[in-house]
């Protein structure tokens, strides 16, 4: 952008407090252009404002915050700011957060408030982040909708006839329509780059072990990842920075050094570019989509990238293998939820009837579902059928993902066949809901890292997300395509 | 095809309380799963070893040291029943 052409925004399009980017708050918090206070309450007021609407925060706290946003002008004014001091953030539910109400989306935990934070909220908080409320989310992350939350369904800020889709759904939300500064999400099987797609926002899956998992409330632990949602890929590589790394508290967090993710973010390396032919042949694959995502690869083409035609040809089965494995493993972690400890406790009858009857008012009926089909899966007798066919052609989906990028350094695809679907489009039907994770599940059964990046709109005004698949431990060259379909995108709807 | 018995049993042993609408919508909804899943005997896995994590970690181990917990009212704040600072959970035999 020219020089001109900056000022005349700067003179007469100045923006709403609460549309900054971490990368322009942080700017204007230094400069003393505006105060924490200001920012934290322009985010305050747009989550008045739409929230009922919306539905993208089950807990608000604005007391606590505004508290919180008076002490980190006072580090400001005195000039020891951190990355983060006293820019605003929000947390999916489903994630620890110290003092703070955590739910899940599920009633079992209604009054649950854990006395500790998630490994990656509390590097945010040491940076000085100010905590404004939690998101809705599909129940214990159950979900490609967030219409399996306790609490109600999300709504899409496009259209809110739409899905947010999930299961971060609010965190995705809450990013969108500018009611926070960035969030903090959950990727399972793609609940965090599914809900980006649909809403128009950043979101990054990272490889699984980068980030640690300490403090999230389990749901697949051999799959389950925490990521950021931003509204540019330069804040995305800001908050990794912050985040990633290995943690002592999570055993599968791994000891590589990790980059420095903002620095490395504009260096054009010679990346190869693979085009995996299976993810533009599944029929679902809306047209306007496949379009978008073709002209993006084009002009990557034209910035020199090498564009490589690649196949991984187990993609097919992905889903199959991810729902087998995803309940099993959640019928096991869910087992904790037994009204013992903690949460709700439907005191009622022997030990027995206690445990079902307050399984029974706690969950949804996805997470009844998948706790039944995990059970069901891992029972004796049906275990080889199941379970372990499903780990074996894990194996061989992994293994395609070794074998391309032996070739290639990123993949480019769609994120999702098809923009925000309708609300009760797909409740009704868990098949068609799990085949909406399609080209976000093979990249999580195989640990890599995937971000979906805004790509453009289809003729309704709906996001069509771009996924950027990288090699595990790859989030460098990730974010650095990212930037660059980011930055094409700019040039093409931003004329000065 | 999973039978409303199978149903009923799963659902014990996973301890949740099911209505017998919801044993019919679960026995329908998890068969047309379950079937999907049929999908996997295309694929042979002889001699492929299944993948239960992706890190290559193992024998993951810290220092056997206690470390002294300093939010204990919080914990039992967040119990459903205490007495005396302990938790009251239901008689196991009866």
């Amino acid at each position: 952008m020219s020089w001109w052409c900056q000022q005349f925004l700067n003179n007469f399009c100045m923006k709403e407090l609460n549309t900054l980017t971490i990368k322009t708050a942080r700017a204007g918090l230094d400069k003393k252009e505006f105060t924490s206070v200001e920012l934290t309450q322009a985010c305050l007021n747009r989550i008045k404002e739409r929230n009922p609407e919306l539905n993208a925060f089950i807990t608000v706290c604005e007391k606590e915050a505004l508290e919180e946003a008076r002490a980190a002008d006072k580090i400001i004014t005195s000039g020891k700011a951190l990355a983060l001091t006293g820019i605003p953030f929000a947390v999916k539910d489903a994630i620890c957060t110290a003092g703070v109400r955590s739910t899940a989306s599920a009633k079992i935990l209604d009054n649950y408030t854990p006395p500790f934070n998630a490994t990656v909220i509390q590097k945010i908080r040491e940076q000085g982040g100010v905590l404004i409320g939690k998101n809705n989310c599909d129940a214990f992350g159950h979900g490609a909708s967030n219409e399996n939350s306790m609490y109600g369904a999300v709504k899409n800020p496009h259209d809110l006839t739409k899905v947010s889709g999930g299961s971060s759904g609010g965190s995705a939300v809450a990013v969108a329509d500018h009611m926070c500064i960035f969030a903090i999400g959950e990727d399972t099987g793609g609940s965090i780059r599914q809900p980006a797609s649909f809403c128009g926002v950043v979101g990054l899956r990272p490889s699984y072990g980068r980030n640690s998992r300490f403090g999230i409330m389990p749901m697949a632990s051999s799959l389950d990842t925490v990521g950021p949602f931003t509204k540019t890929v330069e804040d995305m590589a800001i908050v990794m920075d912050i985040i990633a790394g290995q943690d002592s508290l999570d055993a599968t967090t791994v000891p590589d050094t990790v980059p420095e993710y903002s620095k490395t973010l504009n260096k054009k390396s010679k990346i190869r570019i693979g085009i995996p032919k299976e993810y533009f042949a599944f029929a679902e694959l809306n047209k306007e989509i496949k379009t978008v995502i073709e002209e993006k690869i084009n002009s990557l083409k034209k910035q020199s990238y090498e564009i490589v035609d690649v196949s991984l040809p187990y993609t097919k089965y992905a889903t199959a293998v991810y729902y087998i494995v995803v309940p099993s493993e959640d019928s096991s972690n869910l087992a904790r939820m037994d009204g013992i400890r903690y949460g709700a406790r439907k005191q009622e009858g022997n030990l027995f009837e206690l445990y079902a009857k307050t399984r029974d008012l706690g969950f949804p009926e996805e997470v009844k579902r998948r706790i039944l089909i995990g059970t069901y899966a891992l029972s004796a007798g049906y275990y080889d059928a199941y379970y372990k066919k499903a780990q074996q052609v894990r194996t061989l989906i992994k293994n395609d993902f070794d074998e391309v990028f032996k070739k290639v350094d990123v993949l480019v695809t769609p994120t999702s066949p098809f923009t925000a679907f309708n609300i009760g489009e797909k409740s009704n039907d868990p098949l068609a809901m799990y085949l909406a994770d399609v080209m976000l599940i093979p990249a999580a059964v195989s640990g890599v890292p995937a971000i979906s990046v805004p790509g453009g709109k289809d003729k309704n005004g709906l996001p069509i997300g771009i996924q950027v698949i990288g090699p595990r431990m790859g989030e460098e060259q990730v974010l650095q395509i990212a930037k660059q379909i980011e930055d094409s995108l700019q040039k093409q709807t931003f004329i000065c | 095809m999973l039978t409303i018995e199978e149903v009923k049993k799963i659902a014990k042993l996973a301890r949740i309380d099911l209505t017998p609408e919801e044993e019919s919508r679960h026995a329908d909804t998890i068969s047309v799963v379950l079937d999907y899943m049929k999908i996997l005997d295309e694929v042979d896995t002889t001699n492929v070893e299944p993948t239960a994590q992706v890190t290559g970690l193992s024998n993951i181990v810290r220092e056997d040291i206690t470390h002294e917990c300093t939010i204990k009212k919080e914990l039992l704040a967040q119990m459903p029943q205490v007495d005396q600072n302990e938790l009251v959970v239901p008689a196991v035999f009866e």
